[in-house]
């Protein structure tokens, strides 16, 4: 439900992006009329095929990862995925496109979204309320070797959601998707301002140089960032997108500078909750 | 290198891991197995192949041997070299050789002197049991004593990373090769144990893991220490196995006080109420056995929480585990998030399964 209404808190579509979007529906034949307005929303089974998710056949259709481009792509239960479509995915996420070669031809599509990504704590759902998780120590590390890995380290929020109490489902919503898309546009507004005359867009396109170049910390932000490198807690990789999530909050929060208080907020978005992957180290 | 081992103790070794896969069935009763003279040990294992055992006994090349020990980079040392570890003279059947990834010296250093403690466990330890092994970990070897455990995963593995994280050196008794991290999960706790302490088995590099060689890798484990402590063990724990032969040996053993209800603490439970173990409630119970009471005092290492972060730190060891349970107890989401992180940083909270915290004891 939480994933569903991410859309709605997006900044409207600009007119190119608008006509991209329609185009790509016009071909997988989701197309109705006029010009597609609302950002896309897939939420493919967890069954869906490699090419199902990143596209293929012949002729070469887009596949789930396409038709999300300029929106949202919602994979629930994603251990359950298949290793091999999970896989699939990694190119598209770090290129924001595929390229799929047919005989004499290659087409590209693109690849352009959010992924967002449910998964239960363990197969039972319970690990780590009380005793009542009932899953086999095989099942634990099958279920966390799935998650684990490189697909894992490429998300910027991992965010570990409780059931919410009888009074919070019953009681009034705490905050509205318009409230929301109006803080959104506030901080993409900055972020445009800031990073105009650079290849990226907003926050989550900045590469490595741009982050050097455009985001400052403040000296205590500085010295927890390097603490939390030097303890372990951050890998290279993850140092980064810790730099572009704490950005991004300064910019919601109205903040010029990253403060102490966003980039602890960003690390705390991140850390995994996994008892062993400490004891790994 | 350190070549410690004479011929004859480097042929008996070279023999058990030659009939490493014999030795299974024999598993129930591997303690007289291992100690067996090695003729005697080819005829009851060697069957129908036992005059071919002898014959390959009798010629096999101990330079070879030598040499494949020297490539895998350890160190060896035999029961009949002063380097070696005393305390496992206290066995029926002290392994021959004990070969060392991490140098000799430093198995000297860390055995020898101080007196060693064992931290045993469950593997699929409960997030209480790896809180506890941790803090005794780091406890005891700020206090300079030596945490030997086993690798595993579970409460093994946080007693190793207890001693490591505080920066001290740590010792890991490995039921296969000592170069060889067992479970493989684990090979990056094997590198910094091998960085910082040692790693050590009875077991010649190339050897495969069998399963006699856990029970004989416990009766090490508790020779090797002056105490042995169990944090969490099932009904049919091998940790069980390790206090009973650590009692053997007339070692004083320790058990950690577990939930009644948790089966991963039902066998631990059981040896404090049959008083086969006192109770350790934390690292200086175990510095007060060994060393008289309150000869030695813990130190905490780390720095004390600053003071605005402090009613964050008691409503989370009052039982508000989560960030909603925290924001319900009036903590806003925002600060609450910043305040959690600058508290995991300073090792003063864990998040554990579920996004559930957890105060570092």
């Amino acid at each position: 439900m939480l994933a569903r209404r991410i859309p709605s808190i997006l900044p409207a579509m600009s007119r190119t992006e608008a006509i991209e979007v329609t185009r790509i529906h016009s071909i997988a034949g989701l197309h109705a009329s006029g010009l597609v307005q609302a950002r896309p929303f897939r939420a493919p089974h967890h069954t869906i095929s490699p090419s199902g998710l990143v596209g293929g056949g012949a002729p070469p259709r887009p596949g789930e990862a396409t038709l999300a481009n300029h929106g949202v792509l919602f994979l629930d239960e994603l251990a359950e995925f298949q290793r091999s479509t999970l896989d699939a995915l990694r190119q598209p996420l770090e290129d924001g496109c595929v390229t799929i070669v047919r005989g004499q031809r290659a087409l590209v599509f693109p690849t352009r979204f959010m992924l967002v990504a449910a998964t239960n704590p363990c197969p039972c759902g319970f690990a780590g309320v009380g005793d009542r998780c009932r899953c086999g120590e095989a099942d634990l590390r099958r279920h966390s070797r799935r998650l684990s890995g490189p697909l894992l380290d490429r998300m910027d929020l991992l965010i570990n959601v409780e059931r919410p109490t009888e009074q919070e489902l019953r009681g009034p919503a705490q905050t509205s998707s318009a409230r929301a898309r109006e803080r959104v546009a506030h901080a993409r507004e900055r972020q445009r301002f800031r990073l105009a005359g650079c290849a990226a867009r907003c926050n989550g396109e900045m590469d490595a140089r741009v982050v050097r170049r455009h985001v400052t910390l403040e000296e205590a932000a500085e010295r927890a960032l390097a603490r939390a490198y030097t303890v372990g807690a951050l890998s290279a990789r993850g140092r980064h997108r810790v730099l572009r999530v704490a950005q991004t909050i300064a910019d919601l929060a109205g903040h010029g500078r990253v403060t102490h208080a966003d980039l602890l907020t960003a690390l705390s978005l991140r850390q995994r909750g996994d008892a062993d992957a400490t004891l790994a180290a | 290198m350190n070549e410690r081992a004479c011929d004859a103790c480097m042929a008996r070794s070279w023999l058990f891991g030659h009939l490493a896969g014999h030795l299974d069935k024999a598993r129930s009763r591997i303690e007289q197995v291992l100690a067996l003279e090695e003729d005697a040990l080819i005829v009851a294992i060697g069957g129908r192949e036992t005059a071919r055992l002898e014959r390959e006994f009798e010629t096999v090349d101990l330079d070879a041997v030598r040499s494949r020990v020297l490539a895998a980079g350890l160190d060896s040392v035999c029961g009949c070299d002063p380097a070696y570890p005393p305390r496992l003279r206290a066995l029926d059947a002290p392994p021959a050789v004990l070969y060392v990834a991490g140098g000799l010296e430093r198995v000297v250093d860390l055995l020898f002197e101080e007196q060693p403690v064992a931290i045993v466990g469950s593997r699929r330890a409960t997030a209480y049991g790896l809180d506890v092994a941790r803090s005794l970990g780091r406890g005891l070897a700020v206090a300079g004593v030596t945490v030997v455990s086993g690798m595993a995963h579970g409460i093994d593995s946080a007693a190793h990373a207890g001693a490591l994280d505080a920066g001290m050196p740590t010792v890991a008794v490995l039921p296969g090769p000592a170069d060889r991290p067992y479970p493989a999960g684990k090979r990056g706790l094997h590198r910094r144990i091998v960085a910082q302490g040692a790693a050590v088995s009875e077991i010649p590099p190339g050897t495969s893991v069998w399963r006699w060689m856990f029970p004989a890798r416990n009766r090490i484990i508790a020779a090797l220490a002056a105490m042995t402590v169990v944090v969490e063990a099932g009904e049919r724990s091998g940790s069980l196995v390790t206090a009973r032969l650590a009692r053997g040996i007339g070692r004083p053993v320790g058990a950690v006080p577990g939930r009644v209800t948790t089966p991963q603490a039902k066998g631990s439970t059981a040896l404090l109420a049959s008083g086969l173990a006192q109770a350790v409630r934390g690292p200086q119970d175990v510095l007060d056995q060994l060393f008289g009471s309150g000869v030695r005092q813990v130190v905490d290492p780390r720095r004390e929480p600053p003071a605005e972060l402090r009613p964050l730190l008691e409503a989370i060891a009052e039982g508000h585990e989560t960030g909603a349970a925290l924001a319900r107890a009036g903590f806003a989401p925002e600060q609450g998030l910043a305040a959690l992180a600058a508290l995991e940083l300073e090792g003063f909270v864990h998040r554990g399964a579920g996004g559930r915290f957890r105060v570092a004891p």
